[in-house]
């Protein structure tokens, strides 16, 4: 069990930054998401942790210890691979063996740990095959459970769930979470899937083209995105943007966009004023425009007139693809809505839950304005 | 066409069974005996023809290859005239059937041939017995025979098979991977007797005396360090070794090819995995590398080892088989063509053969386990 802390850490590739100066501290028992688009530097960033890649500049720490120049099979650290990298020719139990083997624990500490570990994972009746005998959630245990035999400081996993098929994906995802409860030790997860993120760890780094953008609690990425990009990675479907202006009307702020204008409730006008008269970006996730006849009470609503483009009938729920002017854009309303693809409809925005970005400080990755 | 090896197929009775062997056999047989007398037709048509030589050229790639697919191409349509059972039965045969008749007739022929020359006596007319064999298990030259290409089975295999692991273990690792591999492999393409050329300069040793000059390269070296110049090839044992290490030159590129594309094929995170185990580079190479490329070791080496067991040409042009060098595949040229002994030669050959077998058929198991078949 143990922290770990990166400083300052950059890799380069040729002239291209995979990790673009990381600082992240996590701390012991943490199971931190690193989480991306591909490309973003998040696996990058990991295998400098492992120690399978060398930093350009900055300090990797594993508890209080720099490890930079330690090997990987030094750092007491163990991995679960996106491909599983079980050995081929070893069986099950072997495969699992192999770390303690090499660190010479006795036999009989290697047979308990490794049953053990078996028992936790239910792969008992596996231990004597062969890895290309098992199927592709069978192998996906034994790599965890040749980590967690090694009872390490930090576990890494490296999309450890993308081989699988959905229904088993979730299913792993829950006992993955179960073990982290139970080892009571620090997980490192890399994954590009949102929905793993949220629903696993307890803090969650978003990264993009080598760059940390946040890192809080799923919460609070959900609620208060910092950026632009955060805004739209995290959530599904994601969140519906808006180039619009910020201008105002008898005392009141209105965001008037292409097809639509709506007041900016006084309570959170202030933090505001400085934009009025900017070109913004006006940003509200799918479940926050609801369909006016089954409005939750106690909110600040504003009526938008819309197109129905698609309706999709989810069961409990019905995403309607919207269009207002030039804009076109996705809301998550109750089943009981009943607007037909052609309809002009009033939709109701929640506007106790919307988000500004100001693109005048970055046009790229435009910083949200609370 | 696969319903025909079925079980099923065989149940029309022990005459269906029969007839449709006797189909096969027949098939396979009419079908090249055609195509010679089509080709041979061809071939004393055009040696009379007066026309350019341009002309006869094209004639004879349309006659030979033309000629070859019209006539497969009528006997499937004669075979799928019949009714169908019998199509399915008989026309894999059409296809299949004349390679394995002309394989026959080029490689069964000869060997039952070459088992019963072995079995008489010099002129090949009366019956000996075992006398042949005798002699070659027994006389004191095959017995020394045996004894080198043992040494060249072990050493050079050995040699060959470990140096290629290592280069391409090395080479794997280093920037200059493609020039290390091209250099290594380069003497491939050097054939044994042209190698056999190169290096008799480099063993060359002219003899004491005023007035003489060492040319050798080995010897050249060995003067420049203060020592004194050696006939090389003619100190047995060691003159054994010098043609081996000629092999080794040789060889050690294939086998190096071989097992490089092997480490390349595998899984990179393996490797990794191992590192993260707690692995240092030394047991990867024993605890992953190995036994992830152990078929393709297995494979360059039993094709190494049946090379070396039928090694023929560098004694040939080095030493000629003198000097205690002699092979297996040189005394059954001298028997046969110095000596004129065909039953003698014939039961070396033999002998050779059976030798073989054994790694052959291992070879063979390594593939089929690894689905290579």
């Amino acid at each position: 069990m143990a922290s770990v802390t990166y400083r300052n850490v950059i890799k380069k590739f040729g002239e291209v930054y995979a990790v673009n100066n990381l600082n992240i501290e996590i701390a012991d028992k943490e199971f931190l998401v690193l989480v991306g688009p591909s490309g973003c530097g998040k696996t990058t960033a990991l295998r400098c942790l492992a120690g399978l890649e060398e930093v350009t500049s900055g300090e990797v720490l594993i508890g209080d210890q720099v490890v930079n120049d330690v090997p990987p099979k030094d750092r007491d650290i163990a991995m679960v691979f996106q491909s599983y990298a079980l050995y081929p020719h070893m069986s099950v139990f072997d495969n699992m063996a192999f770390g303690l083997k090499l660190r010479k624990v006795p036999k009989d500490e290697i047979k308990r740990r490794v049953e053990e570990a078996a028992q936790i994972l239910g792969i008992e009746h596996l231990l004597k095959r062969k890895p290309r005998e098992l199927s592709g959630g069978q192998r996906q245990r034994v790599a965890v459970g040749r980590a967690i035999v090694r009872e390490p400081k930090v576990f890494l996993f490296d999309e450890p769930l993308s081989n699988l098929d959905a229904k088993l994906r979730v299913q792993t995802r829950a006992e993955i979470s179960k073990l982290h409860q139970r080892l009571q030790t620090t997980f490192i997860y890399v994954t590009h899937d949102q929905t793993e993120a949220m629903t696993m760890a307890t803090r969650i780094a978003v990264m993009n083209k080598g760059i940390l953008q946040q890192l809080d609690t799923p919460q609070n990425l959900y609620d208060t995105p910092g950026n632009l990009f955060v805004a739209g990675f995290i959530g599904s479907p994601s969140m519906n943007f808006f180039p619009a202006k910020l201008e105002k009307a008898d005392s009141k702020l209105v965001v008037k966009a292409d097809g639509f204008s709506v007041n900016i409730p006084d309570d959170r006008a202030q933090p505001y004023y400085p934009l009025v008269g900017k070109e913004i970006i006006f940003g509200i996730r799918p479940e926050d425009i609801h369909n006016p006849t089954f409005l939750p009470p106690g909110i600040h609503a504003s009526n938008v007139e819309a197109k129905v483009d698609v309706t999709e009938l989810m069961g409990n729920e019905i995403f309607l693809y919207l269009v207002s002017g030039k804009d076109s854009y996705i809301a998550r309303v109750d089943p009981r809505t009943r607007f037909a693809i052609g309809d002009k409809v009033q939709v109701a925005f929640n506007m106790d839950k919307f988000h500004i970005f100001d693109p005048s400080v970055d046009r790229e990755n435009p910083p949200a304005v609370r | 066409m696969q319903a025909s090896f079925a079980p099923k197929e065989r149940s029309g009775g022990v005459v269906g069974w029969f007839v449709t062997n006797i189909g096969r056999i027949l098939i396979s047989v009419f079908v090249p005996f055609v195509t010679f007398l089509v080709l041979w037709r061809g071939f004393i048509f055009l040696r009379d023809s007066q026309a350019p030589q341009l002309v006869i050229v094209v004639v004879a790639i349309i006659w030979g290859v033309g000629g070859v697919a019209l006539l497969y191409l009528a006997s499937n349509w004669v075979i799928e005239q019949l009714p169908q059972a019998w199509t399915r039965r008989l026309q894999p045969f059409v296809f299949v059937g004349p390679a394995i008749a002309i394989l026959f007739w080029y490689l069964a022929i000869p060997t039952i041939r070459t088992l019963l020359l072995s079995f008489q006596d010099e002129t090949s007319t009366t019956f000996t017995g075992i006398e042949n064999y005798v002699f070659a298990l027994t006389d004191r030259v095959m017995l020394e025979a045996f004894r080198n290409n043992l040494l060249w089975m072990i050493v050079g295999t050995f040699f060959c098979v470990s140096l290629g692991l290592l280069i391409a273990v090395l080479a794997d690792r280093s920037r200059f991977e493609t020039i290390y591999k091209a250099i290594i492999f380069m003497p491939m393409a050097i054939s044994f007797v042209g190698a056999g050329v190169i290096w008799k300069f480099i063993y060359t040793y002219k003899g004491e005396g005023t007035g003489i000059a060492e040319i050798g390269l080995l010897n050249a070296i060995v003067l420049a360090l203060g020592g004194k110049s050696q006939p090389w090839l003619l100190i047995p044992p060691w003159n054994n070794l010098f043609l081996i290490v000629i092999m080794i030159w040789l060889q050690t590129g294939y086998a190096m090819v071989i097992i490089s594309s092997a480490i390349k094929g595998i899984q990179s995170e393996l490797l990794e995995a191992a590192r993260v185990d707690g692995a240092n580079e030394i047991r990867i190479f024993f605890s992953i590398i190995i036994p992830s490329i152990k078929g393709t070791l297995i494979t360059v080496t039993t094709t190494i080892l049946i090379f070396s067991l039928k090694l023929f040409d560098i004694v040939r042009v080095m030493t000629g088989g003198n000097n205690g060098t002699n092979v297996i595949a040189n005394e059954f040229y001298l028997q046969r063509f110095t000596y004129g002994h065909t039953g003698r030669a014939s039961a070396i050959a033999i002998i050779l053969l059976i030798a073989v077998i054994p790694i052959m058929v291992y070879n063979l198991r390594q593939f089929r386990e690894r689905k290579a078949f």
